[in-house]
Order: C-alpha cells, then sequence, then structure tokens
C-alpha cells in the first residue's frame, strides 16, 4: 500500500472511531431518554416523574383485569416481576392485549399511587407460531410469556 | 494476495464491470423471480397464521426483509466510501450513489409496513422509540445522501463528499440493530438472528428467508442496471462508450 492510500486508511479508521465515540457519549449522555417506558421497579422506587405523563411498561398480571359494567373502563395490574402498579384505563383495547401480554402504557399517577392511562399499547413479542404449536407449548407449560427476559 | 489485487484492479474498470454486468442481468432475474414467487406465495398462502396476531402478521414477509436490506445497503454502501476515499477508485462512486435511492426505498418500505402493522397490533401507527427513530434517521441519511450529491456540479467532488456522509452516517447501522437491546422499546427483539435457536416457527421462517435472499437479488439486479446507465452517462466520451455506440449503430 502506497504512503498516501496509508495515510487516507488511517483518516477513514480515524473518522469512523470519531463519529462512533461521539454517538456512544451521547447515547451515555441520554441514557435515561432513550427508554421508551419506566418500569414498575422504578415507579415505586420513586424515580418516575411525578407532575407529569410518562410511559410505562410491563406484563399484564393473569387474572387482575376488571372491566367496569357498561362502560369501556378497564382495571388491571401492571408488573416487572419486582413490583406491581395498578392502571386504570378508559378507552378501546389493542388486539394484543391480554393477560400475560407486555404492554405499554401512557399516562401519570394518582394520589393513590395507581395509575391513569391515557393510551395503552401492546408490546409484541419476538415469537412467531402456529396456533396448534402454542396450544402444545401451553400444555408443556414452556409458553414463553411476553418479552420477560 | 496477487489474484486478489489483479481482481481488485479489473472489478474497477468500467468497461469489464458494464461487460460483465451486462452478462449478469439475465440470470439475476431469473434466480429473482425463482426465490420472490415461491417465497410470496408460500408467506402469503401456505405458512400458518400465528397464534396471536393471526393473519396480519404476514405483512412480516414484507417488512422484515425491507428493514434487513435497508440496513445491507447501506454497509456497503460504507464500504463503497471506504474503498473511493483510500483507492480512489471509481466505480466504488458510481456503486455508492446508485444504491442510496434503493436503500432509501427499502427504508421507506419497511417503515410503511411496519406502521400498517403497528397500527392494529400495538395500537398505533407510530411510536418514538428507539428502534423507529434509529430507522427514521437511516431514511434522512439516505435522502441527504442524494441531495448532496446532486448539490454539486462537478461529480468528484460531490462523490468525495458524499463519501464522507456515508461513513460519519454508519455509525446508525449498530444502534438501529441494537436498539432493542441496549434500551427499551416498542419494537419486540429480533426473531431470526439470535444466538440460540430462532423464536419463528420453521414453516414461517422458510418464506422469510426466501423472500430475504430474492430482496437481497432485487438490490442486485436493480444495482447493475442503475450502474451501467451511470458508467455510460459519465464516460460518454471515451473510447468504449464510442465504440459501443458504433456497435449498436450496426445493428
Amino acid at each position: 500500500m502506497t504512503p498516501a492510500r496509508k495515510r487516507r486508511l488511517t483518516m477513514v479508521v480515524l473518522l469512523v472511531a470519531g463519529v462512533g465515540l461521539a454517538a456512544a457519549l451521547m447515547a451515555k449522555a441520554f441514557q435515561e431518554n432513550m427508554n421508551l417506558y419506566y418500569e414498575p421497579h422504578q415507579v415505586t422506587a420513586g424515580e418516575a416523574p411525578v407532575d407529569h405523563d410518562f410511559r410505562l411498561g410491563g406484563m399484564v398480571v393473569d387474572g387482575s383485569v376488571r372491566r367496569e359494567e357498561g362502560s369501556l373502563t378497564v382495571q388491571f395490574d401492571l408488573t416487572d416481576y419486582t413490583d406491581t402498579v395498578t392502571v386504570n384505563y378508559t378507552g378501546i383495547l389493542p388486539d394484543l392485549f391480554r393477560e400475560g401480554q407486555g404492554i405499554i402504557t401512557r399516562g401519570r399517577l394518582n394520589q393513590s399511587g395507581s395509575f391513569i392511562a391515557d393510551e395503552v399499547l401492546a408490546k409484541h413479542d419476538e415469537n412467531y407460531m402456529p396456533p396448534e404449536v402454542a396450544e402444545s407449548l401451553k400444555k408443556a407449560g414452556k409458553l414463553p410469556d411476553g418479552e420477560a427476559q | 494476495m496477487n489474484w486478489f489485487m489483479r481482481w481488485f484492479h479489473r472489478f474497477g474498470s468500467p468497461v469489464w464491470f458494464y461487460r460483465i454486468a451486462g452478462k449478469w442481468l439475465p440470470w439475476l432475474s431469473g434466480l429473482f423471480l425463482l426465490l420472490f414467487i415461491p417465497g410470496l406465495y408460500w408467506g402469503l398462502f401456505v405458512a400458518p397464521t400465528d397464534y396471536q396476531q393471526g393473519e396480519s402478521f404476514r405483512i412480516m414477509y414484507v417488512h422484515v426483509p425491507a428493514a434487513w436490506m435497508s440496513m445491507f445497503i447501506y454497509v456497503a454502501m460504507a464500504v463503497c466510501a471506504a474503498i473511493a476515499l483510500i483507492w480512489r477508485m471509481k466505480l466504488a462512486d458510481v456503486v455508492l450513489i446508485c444504491s442510496a435511492p434503493v436503500g432509501a426505498s427499502f427504508t421507506f418500505l419497511a417503515l410503511i409496513t411496519g406502521s400498517l402493522w403497528g397500527k392494529p397490533m400495538w395500537g398505533t401507527y407510530w411510536v418514538w422509540d428507539a428502534r423507529l427513530t434509529s430507522e427514521l434517521i437511516l431514511l434522512f441519511l439516505y435522502l441527504g445522501i442524494m441531495a448532496l450529491y446532486n448539490a454539486f456540479e462537478e461529480k468528484r467532488t460531490a462523490s468525495r463528499a458524499v463519501a464522507i456522509l456515508t461513513l460519519v452516517g454508519v455509525v446508525n447501522i449498530p444502534i438501529i440493530h441494537y436498539s432493542v437491546v441496549w434500551w427499551n422499546t416498542l419494537h419486540q427483539g429480533a426473531s431470526v438472528s439470535k444466538m440460540d435457536a430462532p423464536s419463528i416457527h420453521v414453516d414461517m421462517l422458510i418464506p422469510l428467508i426466501l423472500l430475504g435472499l430474492a430482496f437481497q437479488v432485487f438490490y442486485v439486479l436493480v444495482l447493475f442496471l442503475r450502474v451501467r446507465a451511470e458508467l455510460l452517462d459519465r464516460e460518454l466520451n471515451t473510447g468504449w462508450v464510442r465504440q459501443l455506440a458504433l456497435e449498436h449503430d450496426d445493428d
């Protein structure tokens, strides 16, 4: 390789490394804001904002969904398997909403510490399979539950 | 190493590339149809429905290969940018700029299909999470590269500026790929490229792989067409293009 090419190669490597370092520092500085949602344990630890809206994500606890008669109001518990937060929501739920499903809600905490949601989004997991396979996995007790890792 | 350098130099020759690419075109077209038609049929009609998403999951047969290609093409462009800057190879410049509109189209397709799937599944067309935002930045990078190239009158200057911008933007690629791992996002994690077994059923995976390959071949096919046209345009006043024109006059 000629000296000129070697010099240009060094420049290219330095350019990519420099930009990579800058991006890494920025990502580190904005670490908290890069996350889309808070988890229930952060809410109980008081890390979530109290005076404005934020997103809360977790798994819907099995058997916790209670619907109010004659309205679209629904109440359920969200958990990250460490802590649990109760969520109240009035509106249409997405297709994938069900117990044991990972979801993300947007809203704010009220005085009593439960979460009043304006929006509920279902978080899909990375598992794709036909219903028969899901059924037999369920029987064997091996159905992967949501995005829990 | 010797054979590699010889191949490297020959590959950089516009005449040689023009002829070889021309010979490859019919084969690439055939291969594309051979992968695309069975892949699409299998994906849309044969593959079983998903246990949770029902039929809606089939949009992934366009979405996932398009998203793969959006990143693959950018990496290919970054490699071209490095070759063009270090070795001053003209063909690398041409491949870089001819790839940009193809990459932008795949990125746009991935964003649109993802958004259409997101409404019924997540409950929203769009959310500013790390994965969706970084993929949108990728679209802006492609558009920026195309705009920058057209902003210069002189093609050599344009190519150099574009090569540098492409290399700066390559930092976004690992961010897109690992966004679902590093931060919590609405977008799900990877299904196919996990280290352990893919978390997608084999009957659903095969058409996805077929379509992934089909999109790959489609990129090479469109790239060859574009590069051939661009080479003719750039080398309009050289001997080989004149000779080519004369050959066609005889027909």
